[in-house]
């Protein structure tokens, strides 16, 4: 199609518009992670630290129990994704491939469960946890993170089963080969990256989750990296910004290195189940 | 985030699995319910349930901390609801926050999904920038935008000053300002999403039909109108009431915010529950409070699917 290059004109100034609006918070959280704290008082801040420095990173590890929480996070992060795509996996199969009355109900489940409320599900699990004296610790949250992350991970893999042609297990069949030997030399194997994607997505979701962890964590050696994060700032939401950026920067690489890796296969995958159908 | 796309049961009938109703069906159904298990089991210990005893909760005067046993209250707690002033400002303003949220956010996503399915030089760049969000964690989105509101250090204000707008102010803590600025920040937030549903929409619409279009002399609105947002209209539906609900839902972001205030003028419901579930104890009551959430949400999935099948009927 031809576009006059009034409207192109056009068309570049809001993609202009479009990219201050997405990148300038970020630029700033940049920017203010690394300025010396007088840069930081002066009443006319600069978009650019004049004086760069790496004191506030230190000062965000003194103060607050940092590589303890990312390491909480980590574990919590990988425990959820793995146990996640482990047990979503068949399921999605069967969601897929089946039109049984379960399957139908499991869809309606993924549905449903964007719906509710967590408080209305936080209330009961914090009070069946308690009695399993699984507050306060990592496998707990692992255990609610897992369950909070199947319904996207189960939509996703649904896509991806049936991106995978029925034909060559149909082939596998005939050529003698029992189903779970279908299942697990023919479908497996081509079903392993969208698994990769789901559980990077899982891992993501996890690591940046917050509510469960603020509810379900009661001591600093347990809680993660999120819920750290809000120590920085004080009672009466006074913060020192320079640390503050600093430990907030961090924690977010490497959400967006994974991401950056598996971008295009979430939006596919997500979308390859449901719009193209 | 992940149904983004719930928008059609596909049309595709479900293929039968090898050997299905073959010699050996029986066991290809069990086969399923062994492929099942693994993962139902946890859904219905760990969601479904939780999520029978919250409601049954909210029919109790359960409390945290408390020695005398919990007692059946009937719908007390709901009657206690009906007449908490608090808790219907809350309400109040959680409609507007997810309306507010929803509805510039749909109209930016949809522009710059626009502009990302034209054919533009660097628009690599906008679409990585365009999911940046999406991967932040929602605390360092809400604390990253206190930096960018900070009275005397933010940028906001910076900028305000350079281009001789006043003086600036503090925008969380002020009265009137608190909410939109909180809003702003969860367009802001939301944007990726919405964004990538809408484009995929878009890439989805047959090229030749806009062509065909263009070539009996229809306008760019006209083309808009007739051919892109008719194809467009079920994924737009879709995400717009995944996020009234999602929005209506969100804690993290005003939490790190504004945590509710000032004076209570952004503290959304799951605020308002969180903090008297966890801070008063008072489990029954803010039960009470998630099955009204749940009725106003019922309501926006009811007009959704109202809405969705009217769809289907026109085309």
């Amino acid at each position: 199609m031809r576009t006059s290059s009034k409207a192109r004109a056009g068309q570049y100034a809001a993609l202009l518009a479009y990219l201050v609006f997405l990148a300038f918070p970020l630029l700033w959280l940049i920017s203010t992670a690394f300025k010396p704290p007088r840069e930081l008082a002066s009443l006319h801040p600069t978009w650019i630290p004049k004086d760069p420095t790496l004191a506030n990173f230190r000062q965000a590890f003194d103060e607050q129990p940092l590589l303890h929480a990312a390491l909480n996070s980590l574990v919590a992060a990988l425990g959820a994704a793995v146990v996640a795509v482990l047990i979503a996996t068949p399921m999605a199969y069967v969601m897929a491939r089946h039109r049984t009355l379960l399957a139908r109900a499991a869809t309606g489940w993924v549905v449903v469960s964007q719906a509710f409320p967590f408080v209305l599900v936080i209330i009961p699990l914090f009070l069946v946890l308690k009695n399993l004296r699984l507050i306060n610790s990592v496998p707990g949250l692992i255990m609610v993170y897992v369950v909070w992350a199947l319904p996207f991970a189960l939509w996703m893999l649904v896509g991806y089963v049936r991106a995978v042609p029925v034909e060559l297990e149909e082939a596998a069949a005939v050529d003698g080969a029992g189903r779970l030997r279908t299942l697990v030399s023919v479908t497996a194997p081509l079903l392993a990256p969208g698994i990769v994607a789901t559980a990077l997505f899982a891992f993501i979701s996890a690591w940046n989750e917050f509510f469960f962890a603020l509810v379900l964590l009661k001591t600093p050696e347990k809680q993660t990296l999120p819920v750290v994060l809000t120590h920085f700032i004080g009672a009466e939401g006074v913060a020192d910004l320079g640390p503050l950026a600093a430990a907030a920067f961090l924690a977010t690489l490497p959400s967006l290195v994974v991401f950056a890796l598996i971008q295009k296969r979430i939006t596919g995958g997500m979308l390859a189940g449901a719009v193209k159908s | 985030m992940a149904l983004v796309s719930a928008t059609k049961e596909p049309a595709r009938r479900a293929p039968r699995a090898a050997g299905r109703t073959g010699r050996d069906g029986r066991a290809a159904d069990h086969g399923a319910w062994f492929l099942v298990l693994p993962a139902l089991i946890p859904i219905l210990v760990l969601s479904v349930g939780p999520l029978l005893y919250g409601i049954g909760l909210a029919f109790t005067d359960s409390q945290s901390g408390r020695t005398e046993p919990t007692q059946w209250t009937g719908v007390l707690n709901f009657q206690d609801l009906l007449h908490d002033t608090l808790f219907w400002d809350s309400f109040r303003i959680g409609l507007l926050w997810a309306v507010g949220v929803t509805v510039p956010q749909f109209l930016l996503a949809l522009g710059l999904a626009l502009l990302l399915n034209e054919n533009l030089r660097f628009r690599w760049l906008a679409r990585a920038l365009a999911i940046v969000p999406w991967a932040m964690p929602e605390v360092v989105v809400g604390i990253m935008w206190r930096l960018v509101y900070n009275p005397d250090a933010g940028i906001l204000n910076e900028t305000l000053r350079d281009l001789g707008l006043g003086d600036g102010r503090d925008w969380l803590s002020g009265l009137g300002t608190a909410l939109p600025a909180v809003i702003v920040v969860g367009v802001w937030a939301g944007m990726p999403q919405t964004t990538v549903a809408l484009l995929a929409g878009l890439q989805n619409t047959p090229r030749e039909l806009h062509e065909a279009a263009a070539m009996d002399g229809a306008g760019a609105w006209r083309r808009f109108r007739t051919v892109t947002w008719p194809a467009l209209r079920p994924v737009a539906l879709a995400i717009t009431s995944l996020n009234l609900i999602w929005n209506f839902n969100s804690f993290a972001l005003v939490y790190v915010l504004t945590n509710g205030g000032p004076g209570g003028r952004t503290r959304l419901p799951m605020l308002f529950a969180y903090e008297e579930a966890f801070r008063y104890g008072q489990f029954g009551y803010a039960a009470a409070m998630g099955c009204v959430m749940v009725a106003v949400i019922s309501i926006v999935l009811a007009v959704f699917l109202v809405g969705r099948l009217r769809g289907d009927e026109e085309s």
